[in-house]
């Protein structure tokens, strides 16, 4: 809803979020074609175009769908979660093989201390991507959880993942 | 060297279908619908990641590795987004999960068999 939105002088710089657009756009769309005679780049070229058009009329452009202040932490932070996400699945499939006198199935609310939006979308996020954790509703500061076993609500609750989130934003 | 790229390939392909097998057993035997989907979350995760990377092995040059890989990062994408919907959708229309069925004690009437 256009007549929502704040006046032009608040309105962020989006010229990097737009060439950030474009240029992974170019790259997914080159890497997936395959063919690169005049005909096809170019007709790439008018879809890719028509893309940022359209993205630009849902303005969908902004720090949320191309979040460049992340772009060096990220990296750090996906290689710790992958490493988090092998130990967590280790965990679940062995609850899977031992039976369900091994699980303790817990529903409870955890504080998620992140200031900005983009960061809590990252927490929650992260722990429904982690097997044995699901976030099933994010409200303000807190994030409903329901988890396999209190081992995992334990280890949530010790905030190692929260505080790299947290890290993440400044 | 190419036999080093094979085993480790077969061993990613192995493991990947073991982890898939497990969540397909788990959704199976856990007793329920949010226990369930923990399961899931292996097959999501782990074990179509292992089977992905066992593919990229197998054809270690051209475009088709990066094709694998963009399928790989799609998933962890949008599985949690899936899962996160499907539970919000089923805490919203009441249904209870297990260990607090247990603590009301007799209120409502075990869905299991």
């Amino acid at each position: 809803m256009p007549e929502n939105k704040s006046p032009d002088p608040e309105k962020p710089n989006l010229l990097p979020h737009t060439i950030s657009l474009f240029l992974t756009l170019s790259v997914f769309w080159l890497l997936n074609s395959g063919h690169y005679t005049l005909l096809i780049l170019s007709l790439g070229l008018i879809s890719i175009a028509l893309v940022l058009y359209i993205a630009h009329r849902m303005d969908v452009v902004d720090h949320e769908s191309q979040p460049l202040h992340l772009t060096l932490k990220i990296p750090g932070y996906f290689l710790w979660l992958t490493k988090e996400m092998i130990l967590s699945n280790i965990s679940v499939v062995k609850h899977i093989w031992l039976g369900n006198e091994t699980i303790s199935p817990v529903l409870t609310t955890i504080k998620a201390n992140q200031k900005t939006d983009m960061g809590k979308v990252i927490y929650a996020n992260s722990i429904t991507l982690t097997p044995g954790t699901v976030a099933v509703d994010l409200v303000g500061d807190q994030i409903t959880v329901h988890a396999i076993s209190r081992e995992n609500i334990a280890a949530l609750q010790a905030g190692e993942m929260d505080r790299r989130v947290c890290r993440l934003e400044d | 060297m190419e036999l080093i790229v094979d085993i480790s390939s077969a061993l990613c392909l192995l493991l990947g279908s073991f982890l898939c097998l497990s969540g397909g057993v788990g959704i199976m035997r856990l007793p329920d619908f949010y226990t369930r989907m923990h399961a899931v979350g292996v097959t999501d995760t782990l074990g179509a990641g292992l089977i992905l990377i066992g593919l990229m092995l197998q054809n270690p040059e051209g475009l088709v590795e990066i094709k694998l890989l963009l399928i790989l990062v799609m998933t962890l994408f949008i599985s949690p987004v899936a899962s996160h919907a499907l539970a919000k959708a089923a805490l919203r229309n009441h249904l209870v999960p297990l260990s607090d069925r247990n603590e009301n004690n007799g209120g409502t009437e075990s869905s299991k068999p």
